[in-house]
């Protein structure tokens, strides 16, 4: 609480001194005996001080906030009440937790009775190093804000300075999705190794046993062979899913691009784009509590045995419909990009328009398609919340449409909820079915922009 | 050359209006209108299931916005021993009221009305109602009231549509005196263990405060990013990396983010779990690709033309941009990050990877706090076997998906309000 209150404290003087940096810097043109321009406008003073007040505070606020929580405990440590701690670290730490959430007065009653003895040398820590590092963020605010203040003279390049710093937070800003992509890489292979530590990659990834445990079992039966996932995610996001959304998104994108009234296509394509925008839980709800009941009474009034509540179709009919307007939105960029000159050639020789569509647009346009349907496959295999919700957790390697199937992502959901171990394979096991996962997406969206791109550049 | 020797064969020419011809030609329009028919087809195909859905959430969820009620008569001068209403205002007022008992009150006025029995007809919750009548209106304490109390959640279901059997039985004998009330609990309560009694307040509060965090966060990242691609980034290997890396993380899978969240913000930082301000890092993580997509595309669109004439003036090159590029393509910023918003509103499973999905039955008070969201509490909802939950579910999504139709609203205005074509 005391860090939000200071951090407040911090950015309240920062406009204090951005004021106080303005007024000198006026002063300065005012004062001037032949009224002679300063270098930069009094604004940029402002920054300038401001600048300074507020950057090494909060930079040591920060370190702060990170190194002080130990200062404290070591402080409440040293104290004489803490030679009857026990000496097991866990339960050691389960007091001081304790001890420490009772001093916050986040707690008041006390579950182990030594907890309260320690309640007090951790309160005279807390104000001690509260009252420390209050003190320290107010000085380094005062004495930085009048070193910039006294620094201002009619001379000074306050607005190079400024723009100088400005420049350095707008590279910052864009190195963030950097280490965002590294830090997703790093951390995923780290676990992983940990993982293959554990189980061989060969049983994972050619083992055909998905029965995790929390003990890895000996190599070749380790219960983590994860082919019938890898088939699961494949059956439902680029088989079942693709057969409804292909059809239906191509149509559509030929249909309102091609023979739609403006008035209908202004009104069906935002339309058709909602289906994009309704979140994933919705469409999990929708699967597991209409489509697959429906899709279950069906099969078993047609006959066929082992259908399940929970189904492959289900989950792929229902990713399919959400996958359209994608497609559809691709196969239109695509079709749009062809010249209307091979399509005018087309009509002009007497070719229908569906004859033109099938002949001409199509094939011209099939490499953008394909890209499309690639974006959407990688789509779709990273989609969670359908297959959590309405595919099942059996991992079945079945190609029968209407048993459950199991997919990377809900295992992932699966493995990671519940409170487990983080050092279990397990657990870990997660991380490389994300890794997994991530490469794969990945690849798709590389092969899927270059071939976009490489198409556009041969009508361009 | 020997066009002599050969001579050019006489075609003769194609009769148009010959019966082959004009079997050729009907065939060939009906394919043409076939075709168009199946065209017209799929974009039908695709809206119907779209109302389907809509349809179905609102036919089910409409009921959760309702309650069944029963009349418990409660006489409270004789219950009470003569409490008089000023001992239930101001400050004491809450202290009294415990000390006075409501919920032995309530149940005992409702085994006189309805026998031994009468309670579990009754929401085990619903005696609070009586609570907050009475500090609305202490007055009460002294006159014998009608209160209406919400009933147990098998017979609300059996009222509303189809039950367990012994529910619809228990509905035929109380038919005269049930009725329907508008279900206040669902707007202002947290999750709970009875369907009666849960609300999405709770999840509401933690989407809140998560999208706050998240914008926060991904907004100034997200333009400062944005701008520096479009005005300053120096053709080479290292831009190219940026430029990569952002739409990689685009195209990225949800849940990834969220391993990425569990490994560095919860088990690296030691953040604490199912906390708010977890989840609204891990969400700007995500949303800030997004805006820094929209965002240079709208910087590309503001004409060269204005920064030639401010560079004209004298103006440098960092007040060419904050002072007249940046407006003009806030519109656009402000677009892209409207929708990457509703993206992450209704963002599911990196949340669940971070731990939001504990049952938290108070609302979170701060961003360290243990929270939910909205879709997680749909999630959550959604696995629970009591059929009460089936109508709470969906009117929640209800909810959400009122919250994203205005915020995609607010976007298209924003778009045509204040967007230059140049």
């Amino acid at each position: 609480m005391t860090g939000s209150i200071l951090f407040l404290l911090i950015i309240v003087l920062g406009c204090a001194s951005w004021f106080f940096g303005r007024v000198k810097a006026r002063r300065l043109v005012i004062n001037s005996p032949d009224k002679r321009p300063i270098h930069s406008l009094p604004s940029y003073h402002g920054w300038y001080v401001a600048l300074w007040a507020i950057g090494p505070a909060l930079l040591f606020l920060a370190v702060w906030n990170f190194v002080s929580p130990s200062l404290i405990t070591e402080a409440a440590l040293s104290s004489p009440a803490a030679e009857q701690l026990p000496e097991a670290p866990f339960a050691r730490g389960a007091i001081l937790a304790e001890a420490r959430s009772i001093a916050l007065g986040k707690q008041t009653t006390a579950f182990n009775p030594l907890s309260l003895t320690m309640v007090k040398p951790y309160q005279t820590a807390l104000s001690y190093y509260g009252t420390l590092g209050t003190v320290a963020v107010l000085l380094l605010v005062f004495a930085c804000g009048t070193f910039a203040w006294l620094r201002i003279k009619p001379d000074l390049r306050a607005r190079t300075k400024v723009e100088r710093i400005t420049m350095m937070a707008l590279l910052m800003a864009s190195l963030i999705a950097t280490i965002t992509t590294i830090g997703i890489f790093i951390s995923l292979v780290f676990e992983s190794f940990r993982f293959f530590s554990m189980v061989s990659p060969l049983d994972f990834l050619f083992g055909t046993e998905w029965n995790p445990k929390s003990v890895a079992g000996p190599p070749g039966d380790s219960g983590f062979g994860a082919i019938p996932l890898f088939w699961g995610t494949i059956f439902i996001g680029a088989i079942i899913a693709m057969i409804v959304a292909i059809p239906l998104g191509l149509m559509s994108a030929i249909y309102l691009t091609q023979y739609a009234a403006p008035k209908f296509r202004a009104w069906m394509k935002p339309i058709l784009e909602i289906l994009a925008g309704v979140p994933t839980v919705v469409y999990g709800y929708f699967a597991a509590l209409t489509v697959a009941p429906a899709l279950r009474d069906f099969a078993v009034s047609i006959g066929i045995s082992g259908a399940s509540s929970e189904s492959a179709l289900a989950a792929g009919v229902v990713m399919g419909i959400m996958i359209i307007p994608f497609v559809s939105s691709m196969a239109d960029d695509s079709i749009a990009a062809v010249p209307a000159a091979m399509r005018d050639g087309s009509l002009a020789m007497g070719a229908t328009k569906s004859e033109t569509i099938k002949k001409v647009l199509i094939p011209a346009a099939l490499p953008g398609v394909v890209g499309g349907v690639l974006l959407a496959v990688s789509r779709a295999i990273g989609e969670t919340m359908i297959v959590v919700m309405a595919a099942g957790l059996a991992a079945n390697l079945t190609a029968n449409p209407f048993s459950s199937v199991t997919t990377v992502t809900t295992q992932i959901v699966q493995l990671l909820t519940g409170d487990q171990e983080f050092d279990s394979p397990k657990t870990l096991a997660a991380f490389a079915l994300g890794l997994v996962l991530f490469i794969v997406t990945l690849l798709l969206n590389l092969i899927a922009l270059r071939v976009v791109k490489k198409y556009r550049e041969a009508y361009e | 050359m020997n066009s002599a020797a050969t001579p050019v064969k006489k075609r003769t020419p194609t009769d148009w209006q010959g019966a082959e011809m004009q079997k050729r030609i009907r065939k060939r329009y009906g394919a043409e209108r076939r075709f168009k028919f199946i065209g017209l087809g799929a974009v039908l195909i695709s809206a119907a299931f779209l109302a389907f859905l809509l349809f179905v959430m609102v036919g089910n969820g409409l009921r959760g916005f309702t309650q069944t009620e029963l009349p418990v008569e409660l006489d409270f001068p004789a219950m009470t021993g003569g409490a008089s209403p000023s001992q239930f205002e101001g400050q004491n007022a809450k202290a009294n009221l415990r000390t006075l008992g409501v919920q032995d009150i309530v149940e005992a006025s409702i085994q006189i009305q309805y026998g031994e029995e009468g309670t579990n007809l009754f929401s085990t919750g619903g005696w609070q109602r009586v609570r907050k009548e009475i500090l609305k209106n202490p007055d009460i304490v002294e006159t014998k009231a009608t209160i209406y109390l919400p009933v147990q959640s098998d017979i609300d279901v059996a009222y509303k549509g189809t039950g367990s059997d012994s529910a619809e039985a228990k509905v035929a004998e109380l038919s005269d005196s049930l009725s329907t009330g508008f279900n206040w609990n669902f707007l202002f309560n947290s999750d709970a263990t009875d369907p009666m009694q849960v609300g999405i307040w709770g999840a509401l509060k933690g989407s809140l405060i998560t999208m706050f965090i998240t914008l926060i966060i991904a907004f100034p990242i997200g333009v400062l990013s944005a701008l520096y691609m479009e005005e300053y980034a120096p053709k080479n290997r290292f831009t190219d990396l940026i430029e990569v890396s952002i739409n990689n993380l685009a195209a990225v899978p949800s849940i990834i983010f969220g391993l990425l969240g569990l490994a560095v913000f919860l088990n690296i930082f030691g953040l604490p779990r199912s906390a708010a301000l977890v989840g609204g890092l891990t969400l700007a993580l995500m949303t800030m690709p997004v805006i820094v997509i929209s965002g240079r595309n709208a910087v590309k669109a503001v004409p060269p033309s204005i920064r030639e004439a401010a560079l004209g003036i004298g103006a440098s090159k960092m007040q060419v941009v904050f002072h007249h590029v940046l407006p003009l393509a806030l519109p656009g910023i402000l677009t892209g990050t409207i929708i990457g918003m509703a993206r992450a509103l209704g963002e599911t499973a990196p949340l669940l990877m971070i731990g939001m999905r504990a049952f938290i039955a108070t609302p979170p008070s701060g961003i360290t706090e243990p929270a939910t969201v909205l879709p997680v509490q749909i999630f959550l909802w959604s696995d629970e076997v009591n059929r009460g939950f089936v109508e709470k579910t969906s009117a929640a999504i209800i909810i959400l998906l009122l919250f994203l139709l205005t915020m995609n609203a607010l976007a298209i205005y924003l778009r045509n309000r204040f967007e230059t074509r140049w």
